[in-house]
């Protein structure tokens, strides 16, 4: 009976090691997670517009973001990134928006946003902000496969 | 009720519980434009006679830096300043109401911890961007946040700063020192 109950002791201290050990690096595997299948998601941030001019595709994109409360971070023009805040339900939204050429007439524009601890992948949020960005641009957001 | 199907109520309650806590949701409004935002953007922008944006821009890290900010980051080519300053976040008012608190809970036997839950210190960011404007002019459009932590040190609050005088009042200086660069002293 004792040497059970002392087996029984080991069993439970290693099994304490064992979930202590994991639960510290387990979360580092957010690293590299994608919650939707890659392709779907580019799909839904990704638009295309019919204009080559990177300088004032970023400058209305920044004051789109604006217009939506963020609070504009950092930008790169040669990155062609822009990377805003904003404190909307006493959570943090953050925005990056990247720009870059494609083919010879068009300007990819690519927006990826996290609420809080969560990534945003539905299509209503991103459809949103296109449309802003539409109207600024006076110029029509093409979706691209 | 058998314990079969106590069971089965019991794993699916489970799963909808895990379910649950597994997907938070995003309201789907967060990147809607607000019926306010034509407003915000009359309070946070005013235009400068000029066509020399880097001026203003220069002008602008100028106030900035009177005003105690560190710049963060910039961009000339696109008109981003970005900058912010860490101060003390403590409100009269809100230290006289904890203080109220905690002597009543002293008189009703008990402790109140409601002097540590009082804002302590509060990060403020600023974000100025300039765009050239139709008729050869710039407009200069701030935006103020900031995120208050209480004397615990825990996050209390996170905020857009909406408050029209802070940006008339920054304009003020911003118009005073353009004019000022103007002159090369």
């Amino acid at each position: 009976m004792k040497r059970q109950f002392f087996k029984n002791k080991i069993l439970i201290f290693s099994l304490m090691f064992f979930v202590s050990g994991c639960a510290g690096t387990a979360s580092q595997k957010q690293l590299l997670v994608m919650d939707e299948s890659q392709v779907k998601l580019r799909s839904i941030q990704t638009r295309a517009f019919d204009s080559t001019d990177k300088e004032m595709m970023m400058r209305t994109i920044i004051s789109t973001l604006q217009d939506l409360n963020f609070v504009i971070q950092k930008a790169d023009y040669e990155l062609g990134s822009v990377t805003g805040e904003k404190f909307t339900h006493n959570t943090v939204l953050s925005m990056s928006v990247t720009v870059r050429p494609r083919g010879e007439t068009q300007l990819l524009v690519r927006a990826n946003a996290q609420y809080g601890l969560i990534a945003i992948e539905d299509l209503t949020p991103y459809q949103n902000f296109f449309t802003s960005l539409e109207k600024a641009l006076f110029l029509t957001a093409q979706q691209v496969d | 009720m058998t314990l079969g199907t106590l069971k089965s109520n019991l794993s699916t309650l489970l799963v909808v519980v895990l379910l649950a806590a597994g997907c938070e949701s995003i309201p789907q409004d967060v990147l809607v434009l607000a019926p306010e935002s034509l407003e915000q953007r009359q309070i946070q922008s005013r235009k400068y006679e000029t066509a020399d944006e880097k001026q203003i821009l220069s002008a602008c890290s100028g106030v900035l830096q009177d005003l105690g900010f560190t710049l963060d980051d910039s961009e000339t080519k696109l008109g981003l300043i970005v900058a912010s300053k860490t101060r003390d976040a403590t409100d009269t008012a809100q230290v006289i109401g904890a203080t109220a608190l905690v002597a009543l809970a002293a008189i009703g036997g008990t402790y109140s911890d409601a002097l540590e839950r009082i804002d302590g210190a509060q990060r403020m960011r600023a974000s100025m961007v300039s765009m050239p404007g139709s008729d050869g002019n710039v407009i200069v459009r701030v935006t103020f946040q900031r995120i208050v932590w209480n004397r615990r040190g825990d996050l209390s609050r996170v905020e857009t700063i909406n408050d029209p005088e802070l940006y008339q009042g920054f304009f003020d200086k911003l118009s005073k020192s353009v004019f000022l660069e103007a002159q090369e002293i």
